[in-house]
């Protein structure tokens, strides 16, 4: 026998939001998922669009490299709006 | 890696549940928190699904459809609630399979509670707002606990939970205001029901080895006695509420403490049906097997028309 492939659900949860991730859940085929993710994650009108991916589909960043992959954010304080001084008469900007 | 590099990221691991960040699926985590993890994850999702068992039993013989509807939309929250925590004990690295297998093998445990049986129709009132009730309890302390996707699951859990315990009180309630016989049956229930609930909560704290580990964790945010405690003083005025007697004589108001005493529980019949030997234990398991059993030719063709299906796609696309 072989085993129903998992996949993991987005939820919107209405129009004007994006999609986030709601859970996971095992199904034999893309509709079977989007039906299963109605039934469970939709069942108080949670949602208003469900995507479903694949769980093996998704490549993710390896939390043991995060300091490569996140360090040259780091020192670059200047993407910040506080790093530039401006009067304190300027009120708004 | 050597003992000592696996000691220094072991610290670091501690160093970070105690500054209340938390771990996710990925992260780096001691074997033991892993193992831990997916037991007591895994354990928790069989409650779930098992819990199905005994109110699934009085669904065709709800006295009302009012009662029917609300019945249903539980016993399937509860299966929804067994998905999200298998999902969650999933991201640790073991498969669905291998969770059913242990629990039709008897290897991983279930809460003991649902194995006792739905007598009466009240029964399935007092399961609603004890069982449920105690259970909102464990689990809104689990909300912060240190595992991401277990959390993450426990919120979902609780906003669901709290209708299951509001429509297993107000059966009782109902019941309370009605006959003679609808009262007796109620009580009846209680009486059955309150020890069990009570040992929800698993032995006492000085019986309860794995406790100070899984404190360290925030696996376990409260006590078991904690929070049986905390489950009396809510409970009482409520059954008083509506006139029903909790059957313990030794229950009393304690003013100097601010919480009631109450009497001890039978450890002999909490370690009885934990071991097995409760009412329904074999008929719990038998149950799951033969869905499990008499669902494998559903599963298998899903699958095959799936695989069927993404053929002719393909050849299509070509």
């Amino acid at each position: 026998m072989k085993n129903w492939p998992l996949w993991e659900v987005f939820i919107r949860s209405k129009n004007g939001l994006e999609h986030r991730h709601a859970g996971s859940l095992h199904a034999s085929d893309a509709k079977m998922a989007l039906e299963n993710a109605r039934d469970v994650y939709t069942r108080r009108m949670e949602g208003v669009s469900i995507w479903v991916v694949p769980s093996a589909q998704i490549t993710a960043s390896n939390p043991e490299h995060n300091g490569e992959m996140f360090e040259p954010a780091a020192d670059k304080a200047y993407r910040h709006p506080t790093f530039y001084i401006l009067p304190d008469e300027l009120k708004h900007m | 890696m050597s003992e000592l590099e696996i000691k220094s990221l072991e610290e670091r691991f501690n160093q970070r549940i105690a500054n209340d960040e938390k771990i996710e699926p990925k992260d780096w985590m001691p074997e033991k928190y892993r193992k831990t993890h997916i037991r007591q994850i895994s354990q928790h999702a069989h409650s779930e699904i098992v819990g199905m068992l005994p109110e699934g039993n009085w669904i065709t013989r709800c006295p009302t459809l009012r009662r029917k509807v609300a019945l249903l939309a539980k016993v399937q929250d509860e299966g929804g609630h067994g998905l999200y925590l298998y999902s969650a004990a999933e991201t640790l690295g073991i498969s669905r399979e291998e969770m059913f297998d242990q629990l039709h093998t008897g290897e991983a445990k279930y809460s003991s509670i649902f194995n006792y049986p739905t007598l009466t129709w009240a029964d399935i009132g007092t399961i609603g707002w004890l069982v449920d009730g105690a259970a909102i309890m464990n689990q809104v302390a689990l909300i912060n606990t240190s595992y991401g996707p277990y959390g993450r699951a426990m919120i979902r859990i609780c906003k669901e939970e709290s209708f299951h315990q509001r429509q297993g009180y107000e059966i009782i309630m109902t019941l309370m205001n009605g006959t003679d016989e609808q009262k007796a049956m109620a009580q009846d229930s209680l009486n059955r029901f309150w020890w069990p609930a009570l040992m929800m909560f698993g032995p006492r704290d000085a019986d309860s080895p794995n406790s100070e580990q899984s404190m360290l964790w925030k696996l376990k945010r409260k006590t078991n006695d904690e929070l049986r405690q905390a489950f009396v003083d809510q409970t009482v005025p409520q059954a008083e509420l509506i006139g029903l007697t909790i059957p313990d004589p030794q229950l009393k108001w304690n003013e100097e403490r601010k919480h009631y005493d109450f009497g001890d529980l039978d450890w002999e019949e909490f370690w009885q049906v934990v071991h097995g030997h409760g009412p329904c234990n074999k008929q719990r398991i038998d149950a799951r097997k033969k869905a499990w059993n008499e669902g494998a030719w559903v599963r298998d063709a899903a699958m095959a028309y799936a695989e069927k299906s993404s053929k002719r796609e393909f050849k299509q696309a070509v």
